[in-house]
C-alpha cells in the first residue's frame, strides 16, 4: 500500500494535495452551522450529475417523445420515479443551499478583500446554475416547461434592435419547438454542467488560496513569529500555510469539519428525503401542477409562474411597466450582487461587529428577497404590483445605501483573536 | 484546547460504526441506479409470452413467430422426420441433450413436449445467424437425412430436433424456449406453464 | 405519531397549494376522501373509467397489467371484464378515437386522463363529476359549475339522473329571494344521490392512483429511508461530538 502511494506520489502530487487541501488544511475553529452549505451544495451537485446521467438513459429529447419518455421513466423503468424525483428535488435543493450559502457570505463579509474572486466565481456558479435550471425545466415538455420557456426567451426580445432576431435564433424556430428542446438538452446535459464543475473547482482553488473566512471575520493568519508557541494550535498544518504566517485558532479540515459535515448531511437528507418520498411536488412549488399536462403551443395555462427559485427576479421584472427597463432591472439585481465586494467599503467583515444600520439594511434586503419571491408566484393585482415595486426599491436600496455608509461606518472594535 | 485524554477506543468504534452505516447507505443508494438497467415494463411486455395457433399447420410445415425479438420456429414433424432422429445419433455432438439448451421437459430425443411439434429459437448457436429449414433437401448436407437445419453463414448443421452435428462450428444444440400447450391447437411460447 | 406527522404534512401541503393555485374555480371544492389502500373502491373506479370514460379519454401512460396488479384484480378477470378493445394485457390503456374525430365532435381533443389528478387535484375532480347541470344553451344540454362551458356531455347522466341547479325561496332583508342551494338530480338515474357520490369518489380515487401509481411504494420506501437516516445521523452526531471534544 505504502509503495503504491509512493509510486503515485512520484508521478502526481496525490498525498501532497490531500494534505494541503484536507488533512493539513487550517480552517478557523469557530465555523457554525452556516458553514455547511458549501459541502451540501457539492453533495447536491453530485446527486444532480449522477441522477441526470441516469435520466438521459431513458429520456427522449424530441417534441413528440419528451413528455411520454418522462412518464415512461416514472412508470415503466424500475425505480425511474426515484431517480427523477431525486433530480427534480435536487434542483430546488440546490437553490435552497446556494441561497443560504450566499446569505452566509453576506452576513460575515466573506466577499470582502481578499476574497473577491471567490465571490465572483460563486456568482458565476449561481448564474450558470440558473441557466442550467431553466434549460432543464424545458425538458419534461409540460405546459409550464413550454410557456415558462416562452416567457423567459421573450425577455431577450426586449433588447433594442436585435431583440426579435435574437429570440428567433435562441429558439431556432418561430415558436419553441423540437429544435429548441434539442439545443437546451445538449446545453443542459453537457455544456453547462462542464462549466459548472470548472467554476466549482476554481471557487475552491480561490478559497484555499486565501483561506476561509469565519463568523468573527477575524483572520487566522498572523505575522510570522508574532505568536508564542504555546498559543499556537496543537495540530500539524502544511508548511505551505505555516511558512509564511503563524496560524492561530485553526483546526484541520479533516477530521473535524469532515465529521461535522457528515452529521449535517444526515440532517439535510431528512429534509431531502421527505420531499422525494412524501411530497415531491412540494405543494406545486417544486413540480408545478400544469406541468403534468403535455406542452400545447395553442393553449396557455391560466396562471404562469416560474419555479420558486426564479420568482424574486421575476417579481422585479413584472414590477416595471416597461419591457426593456424590467429586463434591465432584473439583470441589474444580479449585477449588483456581483459588485458587492466593491460596494461594501467597510474594513470590518462580520455582521457581529458592524453597525446597527448595516444589520437593519441586510435584514430588510433578506425580507425584500423573500417577499419578492412570494409575489413572483402570485397573479398580478394592483396591491401586489405596488408591493413588488416597494420591495424592488428596497432590494436595490440595500446596495446603494451600503456603498454610502460603509466608507465611514461606526463599527465595534474587532478582537485580535477568535475566542468563541 | 481541552486537556482531557482522548478515548481512542470510543473514537475508533464511532468512526467504524459511522463508516459501516454510511457504506450501507451508499449501497442502498446504488440500488435504484443499478435496478433501473433491468428490462423496463415496456421491454417486459414487448417480450411477453406469445400464443400461436398450430391447428392449421401441415405435416412438415414450419411456422415462424417472433418472441422477444427473436425468430421462434414451430415445426410439425412427419413420422419420417421423427424416424430420422435415431439414424443420425452417432454423428451428433450432443445427442442426449446434456448441455442445458432446453427446459427439462425437452430433454429427450425429440427435444420437445410433444413428439410431433418441435419448438426452437431459430438462432444458430455459433454466431447468431438464423439457419435455413431444409424440408427435403437436407441430404445434400448430411447423407441419408432428408430434413434438417443448415446455417448458411458458417455451414453449421442441425437435425430436425435441433441437435448439432459433429464437425461444424456451432458448439451447442439449438435453444428450445419455454413453452406449453394451452390445448391441442394452441401453444404458448415464453412460459413453462403449470405442467412443468 | 405516523398519522399526526402525515396530518401536519398534508396541512402544510394544502396551505402551499392554496397559495399557488389561488386562481382556482369559482365554487368551493368538496373534499375527496381518497384512500389508495381501499382496493375495492379503486376497482369500482377502474370499472367506471373503462365503461364510461375510455370511449373518449385515453390513459396512454398507464398499462392494463400494472393497473390490474396494483388494484389486486386477477389478470384473466381484468382482461375479460375491463378490456374492451382486444389489446394485450401489457398494453397501455388507449382507445381508437383519433384527435381529428374528437375535434369534430367536441370542438377539442379529449385530454388524456392518466395525470389529470396531478394537474387538477382530487377535490377538483370529485366536485367536477358532481357539478354537471342541465343547461339548454349548451350543445350537449349540460354545463358544469366547476368547469364553465365544458365541452363534454354528461356521460354519467344515466347513473345520476338529470341534474338541475336548484333554488329555494328565502327571506333575506325582508324580501323573498331565490337562493342557489346546489345541484339536485331529478331522480331518473339508476343511482341514489349517495350512491352517485360514492361512485364519483371511487372514480376520483382511481384517477388519483393512475396519476401516481407508485405512490404507496414511494411512501413505504420513505419510512425505511427515514429509519436508516435516523441511525446514521445518531452515529454521525456521536462521532462529531467525540471529535469536537478536542476543541474549545
Amino acid at each position: 500500500m505504502g509503495k503504491l502511494v509512493d509510486w503515485i506520489d512520484e508521478r502526481i502530487p496525490m498525498s501532497k494535495t490531500m494534505k494541503i487541501h484536507v488533512t493539513e488544511y487550517p480552517a478557523p475553529k469557530n465555523f457554525n452551522v452556516w458553514y455547511i452549505f458549501g459541502s451540501l451544495a457539492m453533495l447536491v451537485l453530485v446527486n444532480q450529475i449522477l441522477t441526470g446521467i441516469w435520466l438521459t438513459m431513458n429520456y427522449v429529447p424530441t417534441a413528440d417523445g419528451a413528455f411520454r419518455s418522462v412518464e415512461y421513466i416514472m412508470r415503466d423503468v424500475e425505480f425511474g420515479w426515484l431517480l427523477r424525483y431525486m433530480h427534480s428535488t435536487g434542483a430546488s435543493a440546490f437553490f435552497v443551499v446556494v441561497y443560504l450559502h450566499m446569505f452566509r457570505g453576506m452576513m460575515y463579509g466573506s466577499y470582502q478583500k481578499p476574497r473577491e474572486l471567490i465571490w465572483i466565481f460563486g456568482m458565476l456558479i449561481f448564474l450558470v446554475l440558473m441557466a442550467e435550471a431553466f434549460m432543464g425545466y424545458l425538458l419534461p415538455w409540460g405546459q409550464m416547461s413550454y410557456w415558462g420557456a416562452q416567457v423567459i426567451i421573450s425577455l431577450f426580445g426586449a433588447i433594442p434592435w436585435i431583440g426579435d432576431d435574437l429570440t428567433l435564433w435562441i429558439r431556432g424556430d418561430y415558436v419553441i419547438s423540437g429544435a429548441t428542446l434539442n439545443r437546451f438538452f445538449a446545453l443542459h446535459v453537457i455544456a453547462l454542467p462542464l462549466v459548472l464543475v470548472i467554476l466549482v473547482f476554481l471557487h475552491i482553488v480561490a478559497l484555499h488560496e486565501v483561506g476561509s473566512n469565519n463568523p468573527e471575520g477575524i483572520s487566522i493568519k498572523k505575522k510570522k513569529n508574532s505568536v508564542p508557541d504555546e498559543e499556537k494550535p496543537k495540530f500539524k498544518f502544511h508548511h505551505r500555510f505555516t511558512s509564511k504566517y503563524d496560524i492561530v485558532d485553526a483546526i484541520p479540515f479533516y477530521p473535524y469539519y469532515v465529521v461535522k459535515d457528515i452529521f449535517w448531511v444526515g440532517i439535510f437528507l431528512f429534509f431531502f428525503s421527505y420531499v422525494i418520498f412524501f411530497n415531491p411536488a412540494m405543494g406545486g412549488f417544486f413540480l408545478e401542477p400544469p406541468n403534468f399536462e403535455a406542452a400545447n403551443p395553442l393553449k396557455t395555462p391560466e396562471h404562469i409562474a416560474p419555479v420558486w427559485y426564479f420568482t424574486p427576479f421575476y417579481a422585479i421584472l413584472r414590477a416595471v411597466p416597461d419591457k426593456l427597463m424590467g429586463v434591465l432591472l432584473m439583470f441589474g439585481a444580479i449585477v449588483f450582487l456581483f459588485l458587492l465586494p466593491w460596494l461594501d467599503r467597510s474594513k470590518v467583515r462580520s455582521i457581529r461587529y458592524r453597525s446597527t444600520f448595516h444589520k437593519v439594511n441586510l435584514t430588510v434586503f433578506v425580507i425584500s428577497f423573500i417577499v419578492l419571491g412570494y409575489l413572483g408566484v402570485k397573479p398580478v393585482t394592483e396591491v401586489y404590483t405596488f408591493l413588488a415595486r416597494l420591495f424592488t426599491f428596497l432590494y436595490f436600496a440595500f446596495f446603494i445605501l451600503l456603498w454610502f455608509y460603509s466608507k465611514n461606518e461606526k463599527t465595534k472594535p474587532v478582537p485580535e483573536r477568535i475566542t468563541k | 484546547m481541552s486537556n482531557a485524554p482522548v478515548d481512542k477506543g470510543r473514537r475508533r468504534f464511532l468512526t467504524v460504526a459511522t463508516s459501516v452505516v454510511g457504506a450501507a447507505g451508499a449501497v442502498g443508494v446504488a440500488v435504484p441506479f443499478i435496478a433501473s438497467w433491468n428490462p423496463s415494463e415496456r421491454a417486459k411486455n414487448a417480450g411477453a409470452p406469445v400464443e400461436v395457433n398450430i391447428g392449421k399447420a401441415e405435416p412438415g410445415q414450419l411456422i415462424r413467430v417472433e418472441w422477444r425479438g427473436q425468430p421462434v420456429w414451430i415445426v410439425r414433424r412427419t413420422p419420417e422426420m421423427l424416424e430420422s432422429l435415431s439414424l443420425v445419433e452417432d454423428r451428433l455432438r450432443d445427442p442426449n441433450s446434456e448441455e442445458p439448451q432446453q427446459p427439462e421437459y425437452a430433454e429427450n430425443q425429440y427435444r420437445s413436449r410433444r413428439k410431433e411439434y418441435f419448438v426452437a429459437v431459430g438462432i444458430c448457436t455459433h454466431l447468431g445467424c438464423s439457419p435455413q429449414y431444409l424440408e427435403n433437401e437436407f441430404a445434400e448436407q448430411v447423407e441419408g437425412v432428408n430434413a434438417g437445419f443448415f446455417c448458411p453463414c458458417h455451414g453449421s448443421r442441425f437435425d430436425i430436433a435441433g441437435r448439432v452435428f459433429a464437425g461444424v462450428p456451432a458448439p451447442y444444440n439449438l435453444v428450445v424456449p419455454p413453452h406449453y400447450y394451452l390445448d391441442d391447437e394452441n401453444i404458448r411460447i415464453g412460459e413453462d406453464g403449470e405442467q412443468a | 405519531m405516523k398519522t399526526l406527522f402525515r396530518t401536519c404534512i398534508l396541512a402544510a401541503a394544502s396551505l402551499w397549494s392554496v397559495a399557488v393555485l389561488a386562481a382556482g374555480p369559482n365554487i368551493p371544492l368538496d373534499e375527496a376522501k381518497v384512500d389508495l389502500h381501499d382496493k375495492a373502491s379503486l376497482q369500482r373506479g377502474a370499472q367506471l373509467f373503462m365503461n364510461y370514460c375510455l370511449g373518449c379519454h385515453q390513459m396512454q401512460y398507464q398499462r392494463y397489467n400494472r393497473t390490474f396488479n396494483d388494484l389486486e384484480i386477477p389478470l384473466e378477470l381484468g382482461v375479460e371484464n375491463l378490456q374492451f378493445t382486444g389489446e394485450k394485457v401489457g398494453d397501455r390503456i388507449t382507445n381508437n378515437m383519433s384527435a381529428d374525430m374528437a375535434g369534430n365532435w367536441f370542438g377539442t381533443a379529449a385530454p388524456d386522463l392518466t395525470l389529470v389528478s396531478r394537474v387538477r387535484g382530487a377535490d377538483w375532480l370529485y366536485t367536477y363529476f358532481r357539478a354537471f347541470y342541465a343547461d339548454d344553451s349548451r350543445p350537449f344540454g349540460v354545463n358544469n359549475a366547476v368547469f364553465p362551458n365544458v365541452g363534454m356531455p354528461h356521460v354519467l347522466q344515466e347513473l345520476q339522473g338529470v341534474p338541475r341547479k336548484t333554488y329555494e325561496s328565502r327571506m333575506i332583508d325582508g324580501e323573498m329571494q331565490d337562493v342557489y342551494v346546489g345541484i339536485k338530480t331529478d331522480g331518473s338515474g339508476t343511482m341514489s344521490p349517495d350512491e352517485y357520490d360514492q361512485a364519483m369518489l371511487d372514480l376520483t380515487n382511481f384517477l388519483v392512483y393512475t396519476g401516481e401509481p407508485m405512490l404507496l411504494q414511494q411512501r413505504r420506501l420513505g419510512w425505511y429511508v427515514f429509519g436508516f437516516l435516523f441511525v446514521f445521523t445518531v452515529f454521525a452526531w456521536l462521532l462529531k461530538r467525540e471529535f469536537f471534544r478536542d476543541i474549545k
